[in-house]
């Protein structure tokens, strides 16, 4: 959040599975926070789990869809089609609780 | 079902296909295993078992029935996991390695999770799925599903995601297990597993009674099958879990009329001359210090003497002590151990529950193999159960152990002298020969007295015998039945001492007898003799006057003869004697 770290502070990584509604929505409000918020600090990593179900132990995802904060550590999962602005926006750290 | 007996394939295609578990007892109990391509239920608290019991499910599966399986853990990760089993000689690791088993810890925890909006379990399908494919898994354990609940707070997407996932799995064809804590109150889970797996429900328990803990399995649903409905006792050990099933109640086993000694060749004397019947059940019951665990050694020492196995259960002295013991009775058990012919397992009645020890001894016995066994004593179980439980478990025992036609003694402790049918915690009526040893006190001491109260289907003594315990071993002495009534110990020594010296005298007296007789007789035969030479005189006398008068007779005819031939001349002498 300083701004030494500007460049790709945040990395994140969207877990789906295959085009549903949910997994469309999720992307879409996953882009619009971005922009909104972390504008040109952010990396968002899109993973099909059907086309490679492998990767899904490895984040310990059983939901659909996972959002998962990579960087800045620890680690945060979010889950569901994030259509709640806020509780987004303080899961990934991004505004303080 | 009974055209289903005349064709094999139709009763092949009827009945419910099964997956062998190959877990001890719970595929008999089961009638096969767990229901083919469902899921079934564990349920039961913390710390019952659950989840070994689907891991051995799985580990089974993979050794035995070459059936790969996936674990998806909610609660311990697959470190712990492989070393939680490694105890039970489960090598999880090598399993994994081989492709035979796939360990999957879903890591779910609260506080790193944000939920917004909608969602579903896609992920958990995804990743199972890929686990199920990758190994071609025919078994699939998810252990602890419930703490999905803790983690995610949306319960109506969980519940309908749920019941997806149970259906998905009986679409996938595997033969799954969930296990589910018990909850409050009646409810077999927490969450109400049980409505969504309506297949084949299991509950565990692991209660403690008197401090003692056991525990019990008891199939609450079987659908499509017949399956035992009680609960079954079941033991973890170093070999997994065993569970016993105790179904048997008929009375249909074989009996063998081979008998077999007993090691006291005066007690075979007493029960028809050639001991006990093999696979029968012998009691044999006293007061302290009679002398029991000496007989049950005995009778083992013989079981190894004739190249049997025979298994001694003892429950209130350690191997080492009973064997030096022995020693002192000329018993040397230890030869019979170092050849493998006898085994001793001791244990505390209050190492465990009465079923624990049951299914201990069981386990034992089918691993063994003996033809006899010796449980020393049955007395100090009660300690750990009722009267009417121990002699439920004794009843189960001995139906067990005469299906396998396996001789059992067993030694009960009677707490008085009174003779009371029912003490020796009942079983006295269960078992085919009973032997009790009393004291008897007489005389300022006490003196042991052993006789045969029944003895099914043979001939048996209905003395009482004195039974002694010496350096040499154990003997039986006819008790001393006399005026005064039974005589043992120094008593009767001296009611044999009293009756040689009686005898002695006795000899004495009729020595002097006899030796008076045959002087008589020797004075009778010499007035025989005397008399006889008398008669003989007398007949001479009269003989000599016979022949006296013949001699006259004789002479006076020569005489008158000659007398005549002088008148007569020479010439005529011969022929006048011619012509008379």
């Amino acid at each position: 959040m300083s701004k030494q770290e500007k460049i790709v502070a945040y990395e994140l990584r969207l877990y789906i599975a295959g085009k549903t509604a949910k997994s469309v929505t999720a992307l879409a409000n996953l882009k619009k926070y971005c922009e909104e918020h972390l504008k040109g600090q952010y990396k968002i990593e899109v993973i099909d789990l059907l086309v490679q179900p492998q990767l899904a132990e490895g984040d310990q995802i059983f939901a659909i869809p996972t959002l998962v904060r990579k960087v800045p550590e620890p680690i945060r999962k979010i889950i569901g089609d994030l259509s709640n602005e806020e509780k987004v926006l303080v899961g990934l750290n991004i505004r303080p609780a | 079902m009974s055209t289903a007996k005349k064709n094999k394939s139709t009763l092949h295609y009827q009945t419910l296909p099964k997956t062998e578990t190959g877990i001890i007892g719970l595929d008999e109990i089961t009638g096969g295993g767990l229901p083919k391509g469902r899921p079934s239920l564990i349920c039961g608290e913390a710390g019952c078992g659950k989840t070994l019991m689907s891991l051995e499910f799985l580990v089974r599966g993979a050794i035995q029935f070459n059936e790969p399986g996936v674990f998806m853990a909610f609660e311990e990760k697959a470190s712990e996991l492989t070393m939680n089993v490694a105890s039970m000689g489960f090598d999880l690791d090598k399993l994994q390695a081989e492709k035979k088993v796939k360990l999957d810890y879903v890591h779910i925890e609260r506080s790193e999770i944000e939920e917004t909006g909608e969602y579903n379990l896609e992920g958990l399908f995804i990743r199972l799925s890929h686990a199920i494919d990758s190994i071609k898994a025919k078994r699939v354990v998810l252990d602890t599903l419930e703490n999905l609940f803790s983690g995610l707070s949306n319960q109506t997407i969980l519940r309908a995601e749920l019941r997806r996932m149970f259906q998905w799995l009986k679409d996938k064809g595997v033969t799954a297990i969930i296990t589910g804590e018990k909850g409050d109150g009646d409810s077999l889970t927490r969450q109400g597993l049980e409505e969504y797996v309506s297949d084949c429900v299991i509950l565990l328990d692991h209660r403690v009674i008197n401090q003692i803990s056991t525990r019990r399995l008891r199939i609450i649903k079987y659908r499509g099958s017949v399956h035992g409905t009680n609960e079954y006792p079941f033991l973890i050990d170093e070999e997994g879990i065993s569970v016993l099933p105790i179904t048997s109640l008929g009375l249909e086993k074989e009996v063998s009329s081979e008998r077999i000694s007993s090691g006291i060749p005066a007690m075979d004397a007493m029960l028809g001359g050639k001991g006990f019947f093999r696979g029968s059940s012998v009691l044999v019951s006293g007061t302290a210090g009679t002398g029991k665990t000496s007989i049950a050694a005995y009778f083992a020492n013989e079981t190894c003497k004739r190249k049997e196995k025979c298994i001694y259960f003892a429950f209130e002295e350690s191997p080492k002590q009973i064997i030096r013991n022995m020693h002192s009775i000329d018993v040397d058990l230890q030869k019979h151990i170092d050849k493998g012919l006898l085994q001793f397992h001791a244990s505390r009645p209050t190492l465990h529950g009465l079923e624990m020890h049951l299914v201990a001894m069981y386990k034992i016995i089918k691993k063994f193999k003996p033809r006899a066994v010796i449980l020393d004593p049955i007395t100090n179980l009660i300690t750990v159960g009722s009267v009417s439980e121990v002699k439920a478990m004794l009843i189960r025992l001995i139906d067990f152990l005469q299906e396998e036609q396996i001789s059992v003694m067993f030694t009960a402790l009677t707490l008085n002298n009174i003779v009371n049918e029912q003490t020796d915690e009942g079983v006295s009526s269960l078992v085919d020969a009973w032997i009790l040893v009393r004291d008897i006190e007489f005389n300022g001491e006490r003196n042991r007295g052993m006789y045969i109260m029944k003895s099914r289907g043979m001939k048996h003594s209905n003395q009482v015998r004195e039974f002694i315990i010496t350096d040499k071993g154990l003997d039986l002495v006819e008790v001393y039945l006399g005026p005064d009534g039974v005589l043992t110990g120094s008593a009767r020594e001296a009611q044999k001492l009293h009756e040689q010296t009686g005898d002695v005298l006795r000899d004495f007296a009729v020595s002097s007898k006899d030796r008076e007789l045959i002087r008589k007789r020797k004075v009778l035969e010499a007035k025989i003799s005397n008399l006889q030479t008398e008669f003989e005189s007398a007949e001479e006398e009269l003989n000599k006057i016979y022949q006296q008068e013949e001699l006259i007779k004789q002479v006076t005819r020569t005489t008158r003869e000659e007398i005549t031939n002088r008148r007569r001349g020479e010439q005529l002498i011969k022929k006048g004697g011619k012509n008379e």
